[in-house]
C-alpha cells in the first residue's frame, strides 16, 4: 500500500477529467460559453436589440467584435443573449430525460423481471415514434413553445437511455457486493441508489454530454424554422437562419453564429471522450495512485538488473546453453513499461527443459510464471518484452526473432493450453471447425484430409468424433479443455505449456485431465511444461519442479526431492501452509507478510523479509543459485540451517 | 477439536427436507432436492460438491436469497420462510455471508469505511449505532483481521486479494453475526494467504463462539476447518457425518472418488491414489 493520502483518491471524477488535456480545453470553452450565456446581462457591450443602421451588416471591429448584423445590432450581445435559450432548451431537454431514463433503467436492469418487462415495451413504443413529427405537433399545439417542445424532445429520447443505463445496470446487479448487500437487509431502493447508480455514474455523464450535443442541434435546427420565440428575440439557430439568407452579400455573419453552435457541439463531445477516460481509469490502481509513487530511492532500490552486470560466481557455466536440452533458458529478463523506465517483471530465469520432460512451474500470484511461460512464446502482453537473456528451442534462439518467424515455431513446435478453455473457443464456430483451422494453420491439406485429422486428435483426447458437429457452449469445461489440448496437438509440438490448465474445473474432471495429458505425453513424446500453483497437481504429472518467488527462480529440483526435503525456506514454508496433511484444529503455518511487487524488490534476497533464517548477508547482495548434489539447485546461502530444521522437525 | 456441547445449546441452524427450484415456469429445474443437516451452535460444517451440486444453491437459500420450494430451515429454531417482513432486517444482523471473489465482493466505488458501516445503516433506529460508535467497531474489527484501522478510508482497488477477503469477513462481523455462510472464501487465494484466512476464522470462531457454513470443492480445505462434513451430488446429500470420520473413511461410493481424484501434494501418495482410482473405475467397467 503506497502511503499517500487516501484523500486522493475520491478527487473523483472531475479532477481526474482535468488533468487531460482535452478535457481541460473543453471544459474552459464549455464554461466560457455557458457563463457567457448566463452573464449576457451584465457582460454584454450592447442591447441585443437596440438597432443602429449607420453600421449594418459590418465585420468586426473594436466597437462590435464580432461584427453586426443586417439591423445593425451587436452580434457578440446577439450570440450571448441567444445562448440562454438554446442553452436554456438543451438543459430542459437533458433533464426530462434523466429524469424518466434514470428511474426506469435502473429498475427495468436491477429489479428485473415483469417491471423489466413493462418498460421494455414502453421503450419500443418511444422509439417506434417520429419524434421530428411529435415535436413539430407539440410546437403547433403549445402555441410555439419552445419550452414544452424541448420536454418532448427529452421525454422522447429517453427510450434509447433507458436502454444505456439498464444494460449498465444488468451487469452491475451479478455483482457480489450486492447480495453481500441484499444479506445485510438492505432495501431495494437503497442497494439502487447506494451501489448501482454510482456504477452507472461514468456511463450517465458521457451520454448526457452527447445527448447534449444532439440536443443542441434539434434546439438550434427548430429556431432555424422560426420555431420559439419569434424575431426580434435573439437566437443562435434564427440568426444562423439571418445570416443564411444574406450569405451572398455578407458571408462573415454565419461565421461567429454557426460557430458558436460548432464549437459548443464540439466542445461537448470532447468532453464526453474525456470523462469515458477518466471514468475508466477510476477506481483502478493505475487510477487510484497515478503519479503518486515516487521511484523508491536508497535502500531497497532495485535497478532493472542487467544480465552482464549481475554478479555470478558459476555464471560461464550457467550462461552456456544446455546441448541436450530441448528448451534452455538463460538469464531470462522481461520487464514491462517504457524502454529505460522498465519495471522488471522476472529476473535471471534459468532452467532447461528436456526432451520427454514433464516440469512444473511453480508459484503464488506475483511470482513470475506465467509471465515466463508466455515470454517463452513472445507473447508478452503489450508493453512487456525481453530485456536480457535467451531461449534457445533445441539450439534455435527465439529472443530477437521476428514476429513471422516466431509464428513458426508457435503451435508448430511449442504449444499452449490456457486456465480458461471456454475463452479460447469461438462460440460462433463448431468445435470441429476450430480444431480444422488449427490443422490448416500448421499444413497445406485438403477437406478430407483436414477431417479426417479432426477425428484423430478428438480420438486422442478420448472424444466422440461427433462431439466436431456441437458448438463451444454445448459442450462442459472438461469437453472444452480436451478440445483446448486437441487443438494445441494439431501442430505436433515438441513441448506444451499448460498454464494451470485445471484450475477452472471439478476434482474429478481435473484428474481426467491430468491422467489425458500424461498419456498424451507418453504416446507423442513431447515434453510439458505444467505452470500451475496447486503443489497436487504438481505431485501427480511432474517429474522436476521449478519453483518461482518474486520474478526468480528459487528452487530447481526432482519432484520426489522437493516434497521430501525443499531446499529453499519458500519451498518450504509454501509446502507448510498446504491444509493437506495439517493437523485440524491447529493453526496451518504461514508465511506472514506478502510477496513484494517489483517495484520494492530488495537487492539481497526476494525472500528475506519473510524468511525466518535469514540473516544480515541475505539482504546485502543478490543471492546465487547454489548447485547441490543430484541436479538441483537452490537460490540460498541458508541451505544447511534449513536442511538441519527440516532434519530436527522429522526428528 | 471437541464436539461443542450439543445438549444445552439448541442447533443454530437445521434444515429440514430442503428443496430449491431454479428458473420459473415451464424452465423450473429442482437445484436442491430434500437436504436435511444441522449445524451445532459455535461449529463449523462444510459443504462439499464439484459445480451444479447445488451447495450455493443450499447456502443462498438459508441465506434468505433464493426461495424455498419445499422444506424447512430453522434459524435459531425458528422457520426463516415464516418471519414476518419487518423481522427479516434483524435477521440479516444474525445471518451474514463471505463470497468466494474477493473482486467483486466489494463496491469498487465505496471506501472500505462505508463498506463496512452500511450493514449498520440499515438496523432499526431504536438499537442503530452512532457514527461514533461505527468508527470504534470499524477500527476494532480491521485491526482484529489484521489490517490497519485507517484502511476503512481506502478503496478496494489498494488492496489484494487477501486483504480484501479480510475486509469481507470484517463486513461480515460488524453486527455481530451468529451464523456466517462462507461460499468458497479461500478458493481463489493463494496457497499461502488461504492458511492466513483459514486460520483467521478458525481464530474468530474461537472466540466470538460463531457458527460458520463453509461451501467449498477443497475437500481438504473443509477437512481442516470443518467440524462435520456434508458431501452434496445433484442437489441431494449422499453422505454426511464427523469431518474425519468422511475425509479418513467415505462410506459412501462418490465421497471415496472425490477424494481419491483430488491430487495431494505428496508425489508417492499421488501415484498410489492413481492407482487406486484406476483399478476402480476398471472395476467398474468390468462390471
Amino acid at each position: 500500500m503506497s502511503a499517500k493520502s487516501p484523500r486522493a483518491m475520491s478527487t473523483g471524477l472531475f479532477r481526474r477529467v482535468l488533468r487531460k488535456p482535452l478535457g481541460v480545453v473543453s471544459g474552459v470553452v464549455l464554461i466560457l460559453i455557458v457563463g457567457g450565456s448566463l452573464a449576457a446581462r451584465w457582460i454584454a457591450p450592447y442591447d441585443p436589440l437596440a438597432q443602429d443602421f449607420s453600421i449594418v451588416k459590418q465585420g468586426p471591429s473594436a466597437a462590435h467584435l464580432l461584427g453586426t448584423d443586417s439591423l445593425g445590432r451587436d452580434i457578440l450581445s446577439r450570440l450571448l443573449f441567444g445562448g440562454q435559450e438554446s442553452l436554456g432548451g438543451v438543459l430542459v431537454a437533458v433533464v426530462t430525460m434523466l429524469i424518466i431514463a434514470i428511474p426506469l433503467g435502473i429498475l427495468a436492469g436491477y429489479v428485473g423481471g415483469l417491471a423489466d418487462r413493462i418498460i421494455l415495451r414502453v421503450v419500443d413504443v418511444l422509439l417506434s415514434i417520429p419524434g421530428t413529427i411529435i415535436t413539430l405537433a407539440v410546437l403547433a399545439i403549445f402555441n410555439n413553445s419552445m419550452f414544452v417542445a424541448m420536454v418532448s424532445v427529452g421525454v422522447l429520447a429517453s427510450g434509447a437511455f433507458i436502454r444505456v443505463f439498464r444494460s449498465a445496470a444488468l451487469s452491475v446487479r451479478q455483482e457480489l457486493y450486492i447480495g453481500a448487500a441484499r444479506v445485510a437487509g438492505l432495501g431495494r431502493l437503497r442497494i439502487m441508489a447506494a451501489h448501482v447508480l454510482p456504477q452507472i455514474r461514468g456511463v450517465l455523464l458521457v451520454q448526457v454530454t452527447l445527448f447534449s450535443a444532439a440536443t443542441l442541434g434539434i434546439q438550434t435546427g427548430l429556431a432555424f424554422l422560426a420555431f420559439g420565440p419569434p424575431p426580434p428575440a435573439p437566437t443562435w439557430g434564427g440568426m444562423v437562419a439571418e445570416a443564411a439568407s444574406l450569405i451572398q452579400s455578407s458571408p462573415w455573419l454565419l461565421v461567429p453564429s454557426g460557430g458558436i453552435i460548432a464549437v459548443t457541439t464540439l466542445a461537448l463531445c470532447l468532453l464526453g471522450d474525456a470523462l469515458r477516460d477518466a471514468n475508466q481509469e477510476r477506481f483502478t490502481l493505475a487510477g487510484l495512485e497515478r503519479g503518486a509513487r515516487p521511484v523508491r530511492a536508497g535502500a531497497g532500490a532495485v535497478l532493472v538488473p542487467d544480465a552482464a552486470t549481475v554478479p555470478d560466481a558459476d555464471r560461464e557455466e550457467a550462461l552456456a546453453p544446455n546441448p541436450d536440452a530441448l528448451l534452455s533458458v538463460r538469464g531470462l529478463t522481461v520487464g514491462f513499461g517504457a524502454p529505460g523506465r522498465e519495471t522488471t517483471a522476472i529476473q535471471r530465469v534459468d532452467f532447461d527443459i528436456r526432451p520427454g520432460e514433464v516440469v512444473g512451474l511453480v508459484g503464488e500470484s506475483g511470482s513470475g510464471k506465467t509471465v515466463t511461460a508466455l515470454a517463452l512464446l513472445g507473447l508478452l502482453a503489450g508493453n512487456g518484452r525481453i530485456t536480457g537473456g535467451s531461449i534457445r528451442l533445441a539450439g534455435e534462439e527465439l529472443v530477437g526473432m521476428s514476429n513471422a518467424e516466431l509464428r513458426t515455431v508457435r503451435g508448430a513446435r511449442i504449444a499452449m493450453i490456457s486456465q480458461e478453455p471456454m475463452v479460447s473457443l469461438d462460440p460462433s464456430f463448431r468445435v470441429g471447425y476450430q480444431i480444422g483451422e488449427a490443422i490448416r494453420a500448421h499444413e497445406r491439406v485438403g477437406r478430407a484430409e483436414t477431417q479426417r485429422r479432426t477425428r484423430e486428435l478428438l480420438a486422442s483426447v478420448r472424444l466422440d468424433p461427433a462431439v466436431a458437429d456441437r458448438y463451444p457452449h454445448e459442450i462442459s469445461g472438461g469437453m472444452a479443455q480436451r478440445i483446448a489440448i486437441a487443438m494445441a496437438l494439431a501442430g505436433r509440438p515438441e513441448l506444451l505449456i499448460a498454464d494451470e490448465p485445471t484450475t477452472a474445473l471439478d476434482v474429478t474432471v481435473q484428474a481426467d485431465i491430468l491422467d489425458l495429458l500424461r498419456t498424451l505425453q507418453e504416446e507423442t513424446g513431447m515434453a510439458i511444461i505444467l505452470v500451475s500453483h496447486d503443489w497436487g497437481v504438481v505431485a501427480d504429472l511432474c517429474s522436476r519442479a521449478i519453483v518461482m518467488y518474486a520474478g526468480e527462480v528459487v528452487e530447481r529440483a526432482a519432484v520426489s526431492e522437493i516434497f521430501a526435503a525443499p531446499r529453499h525456506p519458500y519451498t518450504a514454508a509454501l509446502l507448510r501452509s498446504n491444509p493437506h496433511g495439517a493437523r485440524p484444529g491447529e493453526p496451518l503455518p504461514t508465511i506472514g507478510g506478502a510477496v513484494p511487487p517489483p517495484h520494492e524488490w530488495p537487492v539481497g534476497c526476494h525472500f528475506a523479509a519473510r524468511c525466518p533464517l535469514a540473516t544480515e548477508a541475505c539482504r546485502q547482495a543478490p543471492i546465487d543459485m547454489a548447485h547441490l548434489p543430484g541436479h538441483r539447485s537452490s537460490r540460498c546461502i541458508r541451505i544447511d540451517a534449513l536442511a538441519a530444521e527440516l532434519s530436527e522437525v522429522a526428528s | 477439536m471437541s464436539a461443542p456441547d450439543t445438549l444445552q445449546v439448541p442447533d443454530i441452524l437445521e434444515v429440514e427436507d430442503l428443496a430449491v427450484d431454479h428458473g420459473v415456469g415451464r424452465k423450473r429445474k429442482r437445484a436442491v432436492n430434500g437436504v436435511s443437516f444441522s449445524i451445532p451452535t459455535g461449529s463449523t460444517l462444510g459443504l462439499v460438491g464439484e459445480s451444479g451440486s447445488g451447495k450455493t444453491t443450499t447456502g443462498m437459500a438459508i441465506l434468505g436469497m433464493l426461495p424455498i420450494a419445499s422444506g424447512r430451515v430453522l434459524f435459531e429454531g425458528r422457520d426463516i420462510t415464516a418471519i414476518p417482513r419487518g423481522e427479516q432486517r434483524a435477521l440479516g444482523a444474525r445471518r451474514q455471508v463471505i463470497f468466494q471473489d474477493p473482486y467483486s465482493s466489494l463496491d469498487p466505488t465505496k471506501t472500505i469505511g462505508y463498506t463496512l458501516a452500511e450493514p449498520c445503516r440499515i438496523a432499526a433506529r431504536a438499537d442503530r449505532m452512532s457514527a461514533a460508535q461505527i468508527a470504534e467497531r470499524q477500527a476494532m474489527l480491521l485491526q482484529r483481521v489484521g489490517l490497519s484501522p485507517d484502511a476503512a478510508r481506502r478503496y478496494p482497488a489498494q488492496f489484494s486479494g487477501g486483504q480484501r477477503q479480510r475486509i469481507a469477513i470484517a463486513r461480515a462481523l460488524m453486527l455481530s453475526p451468529r451464523l456466517i455462510v462462507c461460499d468458497e472464501p479461500v478458493s481463489a487465494l493463494d496457497l499461502s494467504v488461504q492458511a492466513e484466512v483459514l486460520n483467521l476464522l478458525v481464530e474468530l470462531q474461537r472466540d466470538l463462539g460463531l457458527s460458520l457454513l463453509f461451501i467449498s470443492h477443497d475437500l481438504s480445505v473443509v477437512r481442516h476447518i470443518s467440524h462435520s462434513i456434508v458431501v452434496l451430488r445433484n442437489g441431494a446429500v449422499v453422505e454426511q457425518g464427523p469431518a474425519g470420520r468422511v475425509y479418513d473413511e467415505p462410506a459412501d461410493q462418490y465421497t471415496r472418488s472425490l477424494l481419491a481424484a483430488a491430487p495431494v501434494p505428496d508425489p508417492a501418495e499421488q501415484q498410489a491414489r492413481r492407482d487406486e482410482r484406476h483399478r476402480r473405475r476398471m472395476e467398474d467397467d468390468s462390471r
